[in-house]
């Protein structure tokens, strides 16, 4: 069984984002790039399966422009086999992602796509889903555990107050959460590899998808500043201070 | 043409992030319909019809909703769809999770966790963990938006709105439940709570959260906790507050032995009141705290807990 694995290169998730000075966007110049971290833990999960046997290939696929064949190298370096780069230069929404998505998905068939929950840029959580739904398979979201059983995965899922297990049929798309597993580090040696694993490019123009935007962003501001803080010197201080100042406690 | 709403429930009781979606459809349209999708859920449907603002409820009750499964619901509200302008869900897992797949399948772009209404196609959303605004705006014939609650205020009780049941069936046949596995808890609920403490990495062990629990019984607070927390092991982590986990915004958040990650901040950084403890002068968390508190937790916590 194939897996593919979309990944995207975003913003180093330790790094705070400035915003341009005319308000028009976020500044990302010159600033580390990584791979998100979902996206990360979708590879692992990915390996992982390949090394139980449960998977004999693995294909990287990244949409954007030719940075990010940096992250696809590094996927590689990971364990994936090969990559598909999808050059593009806009700045594309998820149902645009899924569409150009749902085009390799049909070429490659792979029996399970691994994708992340979010990405930590536009913080959309909608990629993975919209993939399910354009493809008609059945998705498990926020993973936290994925088993293989024949031709079924039971799917483990972070929800609001614990945890939901669900069986989807194969093929099917699983998205990760934070504790699917933890990823490894690659081996310069791996690394050296990686960079003689194959990379297909394609532009994202020849697969006929109408990529015009749906969403026109219009601005981007910084959060309402916090007042400043006091500090207090001990705790009843504290309490005095939560009790007749702030009010929040009787 | 008008707002569908979908409920947040859990088969039993009506969530009160439902009101606040309700808050935040009247602010598009006089129309607010609010679809409550389960299974044996009519006392739901009867709590739905009591806000202020919604003109009919739609009950769906099938055996096939019952987990809400994203394949069959997202199967439903697709065939209501045409009828509905704009479709908002609350910004929690079960939003989260079938609204992306409604939004392909009518062929338009989703607008995720909005914060705010600037008019009936503009809409601001946190990007970045919450570190950005961006101010969007949408040109697609209906608006699918997941809605920030915590950005909301409640809508009103006292309405007595119809409640019309909808005959359909939708198995998708994509996906089955196996099981579902929920923390107990008799602590409010993290998303509704008024006051919230929260543990890090700083609480060292999962025993030492019992030195939040006397503290969170007399404020009648809920408990939660940082990733550092959750990954290490101390605690469940549907008690996350942060980019990756829960967004909350009480009137009271204690912050103790927590750093104050960009990820963490991303999810309390809304509350009214921040207060935060830790021993470390230089924890970002001060940075943001309206009270701040230099000590060692083991010692400030059963101070605190005496003190009230």
């Amino acid at each position: 069984m194939k897996v593919l694995v979309p990944i995207k290169r975003v913003i180093d998730y330790n790094v705070s984002v400035r915003i341009k000075p005319d308000h028009s966007d976020v500044d990302l110049t010159n600033l580390k790039m990584a791979i998100n971290p979902f996206c990360e833990i979708a590879v692992e999960e990915a390996v992982r399966l390949k090394e139980q046997a449960k998977a004999t290939e693995i294909i990287v696929v990244s949409i954007g422009n030719k940075a990010c064949q940096e992250q696809l190298r590094a996927a590689l370096a990971l364990g994936a086999d090969r990559a598909i780069h999808i050059e593009s230069d806009y700045q594309l929404e998820p149902l645009h992602v899924a569409k150009l998505l749902k085009t390799v998905v049909e070429q490659e068939s792979p029996g399970l796509v691994i994708l992340g929950k979010q990405a930590i840029d536009n913080d959309n959580n909608q990629t993975g889903q919209m993939l399910a739904a354009l493809l008609g398979y059945g998705q498990g979201t926020f993973a936290s555990k994925v088993d293989i059983v024949d031709d079924v995965v039971h799917v483990t899922r972070e929800v609001d107050g614990g945890l939901q297990t669900l069986a989807l049929p194969l093929p099917a798309i699983i998205t990760t959460d934070l504790r699917l597993n933890e990823p490894r580090y690659a081996s310069l040696p791996n690394i050296m590899k990686a960079k003689r694993k194959p990379m297909e490019v394609v532009t994202a123009e020849s697969f006929g998808v109408d990529l015009a935007p749906r969403v026109k962003l219009l601005k981007v501001t910084p959060p309402a500043k916090r007042q400043a803080g006091i500090m207090v010197e001990n705790v009843a201080q504290l309490v005095e201070k939560l009790k007749t100042e702030a009010k929040v406690i009787a | 043409m008008s707002v569908l709403v979908y409920a947040e429930h859990d088969n039993q009781q009506l969530k009160d992030e439902t009101l606040k979606l309700v808050a935040a459809a009247v602010q598009l349209d006089e129309q607010v319909h609010v679809l409550v999708a389960g299974s044996d859920c009519e006392v739901v449907a009867a709590s739905a019809a009591k806000i202020s603002g919604v003109s009919k409820v739609l009950l769906a009750d099938d055996i096939n909703y019952k987990h809400q499964l994203a394949e069959n619901v997202s199967t439903l509200v697709l065939e209501l769809a045409s009828d509905y302008q704009y479709i908002l869900a609350a910004a929690l897992t079960t939003g989260k999770n079938f609204l992306p797949r409604v939004a392909a399948l009518l062929d338009v772009s989703m607008i995720a966790d909005i914060s705010a209404i600037e008019s009936t196609d503009t809409f601001v959303r946190p990007i970045y963990a919450g570190n950005a605004f961006a101010t969007v705006q949408s040109i697609d014939p209906i608006k699918v938006l997941t809605v920030r609650t915590t950005a909301f205020d409640k809508a009103e009780l006292g309405n007595n709105a119809p409640v019309e049941a909808i005959q359909m069936s939708c198995d998708a046949g994509l996906s089955s439940h196996i099981e579902d596995q929920f923390t107990k808890s008799e602590r409010p609920e993290l998303g509704a709570a008024k006051i919230i403490i929260s543990g890090g990495r700083g609480m060292q062990n999962g025993e030492n959260f019992a030195l939040l629990e006397g503290i969170a019984d007399k404020l009648g607070a809920a408990i939660g906790a940082s990733r550092a927390a959750v990954d290490a092991g101390f605690v469940a982590n549907d008690m996350q507050v942060g980019q990756t986990g829960k967004i909350v915004a009480p009137d009271l958040y204690i912050a103790v032995g927590i750093s104050g990650a960009i990820q963490h901040l991303a999810g309390m950084k809304d509350s009214k009141v921040i207060v935060a403890i830790n021993k470390d002068p230089d924890a970002p968390i001060f940075q943001i705290a309206d009270y701040g508190l230099e000590a060692d937790l083991f010692s400030a916590l059963p101070e605190l807990e005496a003190a009230l």
